[in-house]
């Protein structure tokens, strides 16, 4: 997996999806169009401000509303490298983790990363790394079938994988 | 081990004796819907995976809604790459414009979706047709590309919340009050990753168009499904419809809920939720007097039949206001012609209302009665966030349609009684 590090780009509670990409840019479904609005529901200048790698912090009940995976879409192609929220909606959950948009859950790093810290995330060791202030966090494992999923670079890739493999159950 | 309603149908599809909360399901889909936003992406990414042929093409519903009629070249481009799948597909349940509708009011409408079905949807509100008693969820294009391609689709079983409703409903009260009031009572992600279960004397006593719209609004809890288990009403509304053979399902009395609350309809008034949360409900006597610019009623919460006569007993020998743009969607073309036979229709429009085709349009501040900056509207759809109908400094308030046709007429969030008698 691509190294996560960036700057840390704070956001509140009930981030919808409306807000990650407002509903006028849905009349296409390119991702690297979609990327130019990417946060543009709150925040018109976001994509000119961030840098490739940068991360995405925000509180409970991230990528609320909509089913569009436009959001997830958006946010990957404008070069967010991962997104750390206490809790995330679970069409976005689900959105993030099939098409391969780094999310993790983690409560207290959501609550201490401040606006421009330097964060990294190493999925492998399980560890939020917050470089500004010399703080590290403990990721939750995911469930075993998620990783796979994860492991896989997203669903159909797994599906693709569990097709040649012939084994395509889950346990 | 006793199980919840959602738990067999889950364990029906996954050829299961039974699952439990938590754990990870292979499940069988009875059908898969996509829509003129979402689809034209599962079929990007059902094309690059070198799939040819979709799992089923009876089971594969395809509608054109959220930008349809075509809004603009984009969307009509997109309208285009989900009509020529459908076409080389030969997928039975395509809908074009003249056929379509609101998808959510379309598919139980024309008996696609039943009781004990597993339904997936890349459109959040799939959780409709929980409604009758079916288990049914929002989830993504990627997701649906998959479905397409195996039939199948990874859930996590869902724990369940119960939420009972007793006693009779007060006038002007319907499902829409039921609903804004419980996201009120446990917030917009109270029912995180939750199957909402509803229950309880009232709503037995609710009319299948009610239940629609209570399920419609579980995911704005944040939940994954609303349920309601079938019962003489959902039977009803659904022999006349169904083309196959359908299953019901009950809750265990002994299964487990991670959470079971109680409310008493009748301490429920009509409720607005206030901008820019589906939780900010309240009784509409208690927030005051706020002028609005629009009313629209219609979306796939309340743009059926039963909402349109709401809407049209208060309009009736009234003039909408003339500082208000009152828009009227029936939700699908079957709810339009049924309006037309019953005269809603000239009430409408004898009261200055604007009565335009299906489509989702302005819920989502796609077209068809978007805001400018500063306006306010009124909306009997689901979702008030920040810009949800139009302009970031616009802002949309949620209620059922008798209290939207009431503010259409006063020019203020009103409730119903202001302009008729209970």
């Amino acid at each position: 997996m691509k190294r996560i590090l960036g700057k840390a780009w704070k956001y509140r509670d009930n981030i919808n999806t409306d807000e990650i990409i407002p509903a006028k840019y849905l009349n296409t479904s390119d991702p690297k169009e979609l990327a130019q609005h990417c946060m543009a529901g709150i925040d018109e200048d976001f994509v000119r401000k961030i840098s490739s790698g940068d991360l995405i912090v925000a509180g409970e009940n991230f990528g609320c509303g909509s089913s569009r995976e436009h959001a997830p879409w958006a946010i990957k192609e404008a070069g967010i490298s991962c997104v750390i929220a206490k809790t995330f909606a679970r069409i976005f959950f689900r959105n993030a983790i099939n098409i391969g948009l780094p999310i993790v859950e983690c409560r207290q790093a959501a609550e201490e990363i401040q606006p421009g810290d330097t964060i990294e995330v190493d999925v492998d060791a399980g560890k939020i790394i917050n470089h500004s202030q010399g703080k590290e966090y403990k990721i939750a494992a995911y469930p075993p079938f998620m990783q796979r999923l994860i492991a896989a670079g997203g669903l159909l890739n797994y599906i693709k994988a569990s097709q040649t493999s012939c084994e395509n159950k889950i346990s | 081990m006793p199980m919840t309603i959602t738990e067999k149908i889950l364990a029906a599809h996954a050829g299961r004796d039974q699952v439990v909360p938590g754990e990870f399901i292979e499940a069988r889909v009875d059908i898969a819907l996509g829509n003129d936003v979402t689809a034209p992406i599962a079929i990007r990414e059902f094309e690059s995976f070198g799939a040819r042929e979709v799992f089923d093409r009876n089971r594969l519903v395809l509608v054109p809604d959220h930008y349809a009629p075509n809004k603009d070249i984009k969307s009509a481009e997109q309208c285009k790459i989900m009509r020529d799948f459908a076409r080389r597909q030969a997928i039975t349940n395509y809908f074009e414009v003249g056929q379509m509708g609101v998808e959510h009011a379309l598919l139980p409408e024309q008996g696609l979706v039943l009781p004990g079905d597993l339904i997936i949807g890349a459109d959040s509100h799939t959780c409709t047709y929980g409604a009758l008693g079916a288990f049914s969820t929002g989830v993504g294009s990627t997701d649906l590309a998959a479905v397409m391609i195996t039939g199948k689709i990874w859930l996590r079983v869902p724990e369940s919340i119960k939420i009972i409703f007793d006693g009779p409903l007060n006038p002007w009260v319907c499902g829409k009050d039921l609903i804004l009031y419980t996201i009120g009572q446990i917030t917009v992600d109270g029912a995180l990753y939750m199957a909402m279960e509803f229950d309880g004397s009232t709503i037995r006593g609710l009319d299948i168009d009610s239940r629609f719209s209570i399920c419609n609004m579980a995911i704005e809890a944040g939940a994954k499904s609303g349920i309601i288990a079938p019962d003489e009403i959902t039977l009803q509304y659904v022999r006349e419809r169904a083309r196959r053979d359908f299953s019901i399902f009950t809750s265990d009395p002994e299964a487990n809920y991670c959470r079971t609350l109680h409310f008493w309809a009748e301490e429920i008034q009509p409720q607005v939720a206030l901008p820019p949360l589906p939780e900010n409900s309240r009784p509409v006597d208690q927030i005051g007097d706020i002028p609005i610019d629009q009313v629209v009623i219609g979306s796939c919460t309340n743009g059926r039949i039963s909402d349109l006569r709401q809407a049209a007993q208060i309009l009736k020998g009234h003039k909408v206001n003339p500082n208000v743009r009152l828009i009227i969607i029936p939700a699908t073309q079957s709810i339009y012609r049924q309006a037309m036979k019953e005269g809603l229709l000239d009430i409408f429009l004898e009261a200055g209302a604007a009565v335009s085709t299906p489509t989702c349009g302005p819920c989502l501040g796609g077209y068809m009665g978007v805001l400018a900056a500063g306006e306010r509207a009124l909306a009997t759809t689901n979702r008030n966030f920040i810009g949800r109908m139009g302009h970031l400094q616009s802002e949309v308030y949620l209620s059922n349609p008798a209290v939207a046709a009431a503010s259409a007429i006063t020019g203020k969030i009103s409730h119903p009684r202001e302009v008729v008698s209970d």
